[in-house]
């Protein structure tokens, strides 16, 4: 549903990685509100959804981190929060999950919240989304032909979604609804949005393949391989880049490429680029402007190539 | 007969005589080839019950063994060793001495959940292995794997500052585990980036050791985790049968 007004000023939940290591991640995404118009105004005081680590430690300590920043969106007067970080994402969803059918992660949910001194969280008040669902729905394919000015024509891109936007399936009950609806098996909003913007997707297989991200420093043979093998498929593939939504794939995609060269002498030319950078340079914004020096696979030449940054 | 799946017996349950001859009939080699049998004597009737304890593994009771977690697994691709289905079958029935053969792997799982998503019986079989790692380093079986380390670095500066710095998770993490930080593959990275940006990247680095991300008024938050996890792990050690906190 293009042009959805309700996601045009949502609450925004960047997380611990977007002022990290995907930084470029968090610039262009702010950059491409701000561009196409659509408001984001960042949760006070967020706190870190947890992650893939802490729910190995405890998986209800995971349900309260993602419940406090849920809290708080509601007390800030938001129905929406936008997480682009495919964790976060994750995590909150799992906590809205949980929170509606499981009584223990309720009531420690309760416990802690009120003993940390806030609100507690229930189901139902606030609803999750993607940046591709923030695109997707407020924009549209329609709305971003409209806005192309400097079109991705000539680019060809494989699409990498990677494992915590669409499994487990339980937590995304709003997903496989219909052809509008985002698919947990073949997911397609972020190919919708970039051949918008005039990219030439390919017929990528690996689409929800893992990069190993789990453990990308404590078993980094295993997440050197996993990411060489999505890596060497892009470019049988024919894609020139790999387009990403999450900071922690794209990171791992671009460390383990390095990797596998210097350890496994295995070498990949292909670009990794957020989807939000092309995204914005389809806009008109500049490399610069979204980021793209801040890559490991740094893109600039190619980008130069194809009459971009 | 030449006996031609032995990849799939036990080294050590095959027995062959280099030379042999019986009865005036040579039968060295592989035509002396048998295999021990094999008994189960020390089942740990409890094992089940103990995983299920754990965070993670409530659902191991609803498998069916139909397998589809092993057909979809990541790292099973990788490794055939790593055998969610087979574990899981162990585990139910008991055979804790079979589990241990694997018990250095088993904490490889990436938490992809692929295996959750294809299951048809709801097992969450990304929690079942997630459960017995847990399991295997309670018990005494094997140290803390490189993942746990991982999740207590990580975990730690989450519950005491309410948001992590990933530089500094790194940096914990290689320390712990006696990594040193001038891999060849770190060195190209961040060579490259500064190369690129150097003021910037060099400020980050700068702003992130003096002023380390905190959530503000997150001290009553941390407090409340603290003691809500040192309740669980209590819990986690008495549903094992273990005393109160060991060593670490």
């Amino acid at each position: 549903m293009a042009g959805d007004m309700k996601y045009k000023k949502v609450a925004y939940y960047p997380g611990c990685a977007l002022e990290g290591s995907g930084h470029a991640y968090n610039r262009s995404t702010k950059a491409v509100g701000k561009e196409l118009g659509l408001d984001l105004v960042e949760i006070k005081n967020w706190n870190c959804c947890g992650a893939m680590e802490v729910k190995n430690i405890d998986p209800k300590i995971q349900t309260y981190l993602s419940a406090r920043n849920l809290s708080i969106t509601e007390e800030m007067g938001f129905d929406t929060v936008m997480a682009p970080c495919n964790g976060c994402y994750h995590n909150l969803k799992k906590a809205e999950y949980d929170l509606g059918h499981d009584e223990t992660s309720k009531e420690v949910n309760q416990r802690l919240s009120s003993k940390a001194g806030h609100k507690t969280y229930e189901a139902g008040k606030v609803e999750t989304i993607h940046a591709l669902d923030w695109i997707k729905k407020s924009i549209g394919e329609e709305g971003i032909r409209e806005r192309v000015k400097n079109s991705l024509q000539g680019i060809k891109v494989a699409n990498y979604y990677g494992c915590m936007y669409t499994r487990p399936r339980h937590i995304f009950p709003e997903k496989d609804q219909g052809a509008d609806s985002e698919s947990t098996s073949k997911p397609h909003y972020m190919d919708d949005i970039l051949a918008a913007a005039g990219a030439e997707n390919v017929d990528f297989p690996l689409k929800t393949a893992c990069c190993g991200g789990a453990h990308t420093l404590s078993d980094s043979d295993t997440s050197t391989k996993l990411v060489l093998n999505i890596l060497t498929a892009a470019e049988a593939c024919g894609a020139d880049v790999v387009a990403t939504e999450c900071p922690t794939c794209h990171t791992g995609l671009e460390m383990h490429q390095i990797r596998a060269e210097k350890v496994l002498g295995r070498k990949t030319n292909i670009k990794i680029l957020y989807f939000t950078q092309l995204l914005g340079m389809a806009l008109g914004l500049s490399a610069k402007k979204v980021g793209v020096h801040e890559n490991f696979s740094d893109p600039r030449s190619l980008l130069k190539e194809k009459g971009l940054g | 007969m030449p006996i031609h799946e032995k990849s799939l017996i036990r080294p050590e349950k095959l027995i062959e005589h280099e030379e042999l001859v019986i009865e005036g009939v040579d039968v060295s080699g592989h035509w002396s080839t048998f295999i021990e049998g094999r008994s189960v004597a020390d089942y740990n009737e409890n094992l089940q019950d103990e995983i299920a304890a754990l965070p993670g593994g409530e659902y191991i009771h609803r498998c069916w063994q139909c397998g589809s977690c092993t057909n979809s697994c990541t790292v099973n691709a990788i490794n055939a060793d790593f055998n969610p289905r087979y574990w899981i079958y162990l585990i139910r029935t008991g055979m804790e001495e079979e589990l241990l053969r694997d018990k250095d792997i088993i904490w490889q799982c990436v938490s992809c959940n692929k295996c959750t998503y294809a299951c048809p019986r709801d097992v969450v079989p990304e929690g079942v292995m997630k459960a017995t790692s847990h399991w295997l380093e309670l018990k005494g079986h094997t140290p803390k794997s490189p993942s746990t380390i991982f999740d207590e670095a990580f975990s730690e500066q989450v519950i005491s500052r309410g948001k992590i710095e990933d530089g500094l998770v790194l940096r914990n993490f290689f320390k712990r585990t006696g990594q040193p930080l001038n891999q060849p593959w770190l060195i190209a990275m961040v060579g490259g980036l500064i190369k690129r940006f150097p003021v910037f990247y060099l400020m980050k680095l700068g702003f992130a050791t003096v002023f380390r991300p905190k959530t503000k008024g997150w001290n009553r938050a941390r407090d409340a985790i603290n003691e809500y996890a040192e309740e669980r792990e209590a819990a986690n050690r008495k549903a094992l049968g273990l005393g109160s906190k060991g060593a670490k």
